[in-house]
């Protein structure tokens, strides 16, 4: 046996000696988990629990408890990233650590990438219904492995290490690990593409694969990440990090039933998961209203002119439309009938995939503490809709990039919760969305033999492109203050724009030209969204290197503001091949920083100019001296523009945030703007004006709602939308007689348009 | 009736200047964001805005910056701060508003620069709508053209004052007079 860990390797002996089955006392996992579930089922209670007997008898040791697991897997996680070589998982923490009960319930979950909640539950649970324990066998020292999205995952390049952890010949709990991969292999390079549309193109699957026994990884499991990604030190690395991670929370949990006995690890272990019920319904009680609550959130696909295979090669519009129910009880509901049917695209977002959005949501609106576990999972109903874009019914497609479904869809959440904030009087707790993050940069490049010779690495001159400030988004305004500028993403909340010379270390071809401001990207309100901001980069030494962009919102909005604020503006593409940057270069004249406003970026770069107004394009060839312009949005504004105080405005115009001819538009603010001294001057008289002009418009430009109601029923019945417009609604219709019967019964006519 | 922790119950100015967007970033980060909330929180801010409005019906809930849900001898009503009621509060109150639709891209520049909007060829549109009597933009909706209009809030007041917080709802309490 060649478990190093004497304990381990004991655990296992005593597993196969006695031949027993693995759950507690004498049963096997299946009987553990069906009786779980039905007692929840039954009770509403975690396992029926009538009283926390720990918690409220011996407090102090539930606590300690619970703050010595939890600090175990934050441990993991600080101390296994510096075990990656990818800056991803070392420079932005894109990882996580979770820790399981035998049937799969997350008890705890460190910092990080806290979507994954309730991912290895479904992965979990889905190894125990296929019994795994009898079949391919559960043993201490086995490692598996899943990233397959429709058995337990977020996406494809979030990929999880499972380890089961014994005492006394009884499996205790599970391990889990996650790290975000910038590569695994598949048609295109990139972590989140929108170029696949299948399965196949996705890369490498894990299907809750074992890779691994007696603590060590199948030497074929290794040559099969060796030979598939695109960068297999970062593969091998950041697995070796997971299950680092993995065994030191084992080796904690063994710790643990040294000091207090198994029995008290398992009845804590039981009790933590029925407290985090207990948690989210007081916390829905405390801050929420009792009602319902809806918003729609939409996402575009504008592939007709980029899309490689012919079923690709069609704009989509998708509809995430998302109602909510708070009950009195502390209960609460998130219904997504309605939205979109699955596609062949890469934005299909399975079950896992909505609950890791769900739960990366909660922990920062409704749980702060960190006690976010299984337990608010039981106390929260989802309906995602079998064979939507929510809850394909089809594994064989890609769910390479269902961040595209997600990061819209939670807006829409965030707007319901921030909707009950607002109305029980929690006001600083308001958020009105975020932007998505993107312009997500992608690709890769080879680097020239001239330069692989400066930067020696043996593993070879392949150079991955996946740069993740894009993590640094503007984020929504609250009720009481503005969005914080270019420092969110909502699957992340330790959102970190990573130093550029990291992201140059490792980009080996790219050279940044430039971050700044993004001018007139944050949404307009009395209190403003979270600014944007923008870079230009540049190739050198390169062979050749491919890269493709996606970004959302681009061709349409993805959803409003609040209460009379608007949404940050959309996104789109610039870019510049065969330049004569060089020359610049060598003149010491003007190269492009940027792109504001937009169509400046060319003043100041001669060649092949490509501007689109959808910001996502799909791989390109990018040469030495080629430009390539990426932006990062706005976050959504919160109430009636001329609310916001004048000195706000004077504010935005200086630190540029919005441009002079902006505030007047939309904030009547009227002033001289001296672009040397970023002073605006304001003045008071034309500001008065202005405002009260805007008033008058508002009156002489309105209509009243039922000429409005006329004038788009009109269009209903001539069906006078765009192509994308009809074509979503007919999907929709297609998979959902319930939204079919509320878009006839909204407009009175029959048979959707036309 | 819902415990709420155990916190002094936050000052009341500063939940007003809270209202007013006025309070310190030091205030808010130490003394507003953190757990547990201050339980009383509904209340004092409903007395605050009470304070403020100008008509002596009792304000039920908030619905958003401007309007409220109040309890008037008609009715529960939609009203807006300018005191202009909307409709009853069963029904929509957009379907009493006035409306301005942006689809074109010309429309669309007036808020955003050129690039940074929907593309015209997808008829996506945002309404902006107002109050009648204030012409306060009281909401904006981002959706393509001819998607229904939905109601964001429809809040279910006599459970939450009569459940969660053990006490009839304002207008429903006898002889009382907010």
């Amino acid at each position: 046996m060649s478990i190093e860990n004497e304990r381990v390797a004991g655990e296992k002996r005593r597993v196969r000696e006695d031949g027993d089955e693995i759950g507690w006392d004498g049963r096997s996992l299946q009987e553990m988990l069906r009786e779980t579930e039905a007692l929840t089922e039954e009770t509403g209670r975690y396992r029926g629990l009538e009283r926390l007997e720990m918690k409220e008898e011996s407090r102090f040791e539930y606590e300690r408890l619970y703050s010595r697991l939890r600090g175990a897997l934050v441990s993991a996680r600080e101390t296994a990233l510096h075990v990656s070589a990818s800056p991803i998982v070392r420079e932005i923490g894109e990882l996580c650590f979770q820790i399981y009960t035998p049937e799969g319930d997350s008890i705890a979950v460190s910092t990080g990438i806290i979507v994954h909640v309730h991912t290895g539950s479904l992965a979990i649970k889905w190894m125990i219904e296929q019994d795994y324990e009898h079949d391919r066998g559960i043993e201490p020292g086995d490692i598996f492995c899943n990233n397959d999205n429709d058995l337990g995952n977020v996406h494809t390049t979030d990929v999880h290490t499972i380890v089961p952890i014994f005492h006394d010949g009884e499996l205790v709990a599970w391990a889990d690990g996650v790290t975000h991969e910038i590569d695994i292999g598949g048609m295109s390079a990139g972590h989140t593409s929108p170029v696949h549309t299948r399965r196949f193109e996705d890369g490498i699957y894990a299907t809750c694969e074992k890779v691994g026994k007696d603590d060590e990884r199948f030497q074929d499991w290794k040559v099969r990440g060796e030979r598939s990604t695109r960068t297999p030190q970062y593969w091998d690395l950041d697995e070796k990090c997971r299950i680092a991670g993995c065994h030191m929370i084992r080796e904690a949990v063994h710790d643990i039933i040294d000091d207090v006995g198994a029995e008290t690890f398992k009845q804590f272990t039981r009790e933590a998961v029925e407290e985090g019920r207990q948690t989210m319904e007081s916390r829905v009680q405390e801050r929420l209203f009792p009602g319902t609550y809806q918003s729609t959130s939409f996402a575009a696909m504008p592939f007709e002119e980029e899309g490689w295979k012919p079923e690709q090669q069609r704009d989509h519009l998708i509809h995430l439309p998302v109602e909510m129910e708070v009950e009195t009880d502390g209960t609460m509901s998130v219904d997504m009938e309605g939205a979109s049917p699955q596609g062949d695209h890469s934005f299909n977002a399975a079950e896992g995939s909505m609950t890791g959005g769900l739960w990366v949501s909660m922990t920062q609106c409704l749980l702060h503490d960190g006690k976010v576990n299984d337990g608010s999972h039981i106390a929260l109903d989802t309906n995602f809709p079998e064979g939507s874009i929510t809850n394909p019914d089809d594994p064989q497609l890609s769910f390479h990039a269902p961040w595209g479904t997600i990061m819209p869809t939670f807006q829409s959440v965030w707007q319901n919760v921030s909707q009950g904030f607002f109305s029980r009087g929690f006001r600083e707790e308001v958020v009105t969305g975020y932007s998505e993050t993107s312009d997500t940069l992608q690709g890769g490049g080879t680097l020239m033999e001239s330069m692989a010779q400066l930067i020696p690495d043996e593993v070879g001159d392949y150079y991955p492109i996946g740069p993740f400030d894009l993590s640094c988004q503007g984020l929504g305004a609250s009720a009481v203050r503005d969005g914080l500028d270019w420092g969110y993403a909502m699957w992340n909340p330790e959102s970190d724009m990573g130093d550029i010379e990291e992201w140059e270390l490792t980009q080996w071809g790219t050279q940044y030209l430039s971050r700044q401001v993004k001018t007139d990207s944050a949404g307009h309100g009395k209190y403003r969204g979270g600014s944007g901001w923008e870079g230009v980069m540049t190739f050198m030494g390169n062979d050749e290197a491919s890269l493709l962009k996606t970004a959302q919102p681009d061709v349409t909005f993805s959803v409003a503001g609040m209460s009379g604020g608007y949404p940050g503006s959309t996104k789109y593409a610039v870019r510049a091949h065969d330049t004569d940057l060089q020359a610049r270069a060598r003149q010491e004249e003007p190269y492009p920083v940027g792109d504001t406003p937009p169509g400046t970026f060319e003043e100041d770069i001669d060649g092949d100019i490509v501007r689109t107004e959808r910001g996502t394009y799909f791989p390109k060839q990018f040469d030495n001296y080629d430009l390539v312009h990426f932006q990062m949005g706005g976050g959504p504004g919160w109430g009636d523009p001329l609310d916001r105080p004048v000195e706000k405005v004077v504010e935005d115009v200086e630190d540029q945030i919005f441009s002079p001819g902006t505030v007047e538009d939309v904030y009547g603010v009227v002033g001289e703007f001296d672009e040397d001294t970023l002073d605006f001057e304001i003045d008071e008289d034309a500001t008065d004006e202005a405002r009260e002009r805007i008033r008058e418009r508002r009156d002489a430009e309105s209509m009243t709602y039922d000429e409005f109601f006329d004038q788009e029923r009109q269009r209903v019945a001539e069906a006078d939308v765009s192509d994308q417009v009809a074509t979503m609604y007919e999907e929709v219709f297609d998979i959902s007689e319930a939204f079919a019967e509320e878009f006839e019964a909204f407009w009175g006519t029959k048979g959707g348009l036309g | 009736m819902t415990e709420h922790g155990s916190q002094e119950e936050t000052d009341r100015q500063q939940i007003a200047k809270l209202i007013e967007g006025e309070l310190p970033w030091d205030e808010l980060r130490n003394d507003v964001l953190p757990d547990p909330k201050d339980g009383q929180r509904f209340e004092t801010t409903r007395e605050i805005i009470q304070s403020k409005v100008g008509w002596d019906d009792p304000v039920l809930v908030p619905l958003n910056d401007k309007l409220y849900a109040v309890g008037t001898d008609d009715g529960r009503r939609v009203r807006c701060e300018c005191g202009h009621d909307f409709c009853d509060l069963d029904e929509h109150w957009k379907e009493h508003a006035r409306v301005r639709v942006r689809e074109d891209v010309e429309e669309m520049e007036e808020i955003y620069p050129q690039h940074q909007t929907p593309h015209p060829e997808w008829t996506f549109q945002l309404r902006e709508w107002f109050c009648p009597g204030c012409f306060a933009q009281v909401d904006v909706d981002a959706v393509p053209a001819t998607y229904p209009v939905k109601r964001a809030f429809d809040p279910d007041i006599d459970a939450f004052y009569e459940e969660w917080l053990g006490k009839p709802a304002p207008d429903r309490r006898d002889g009382a007079a907010d």
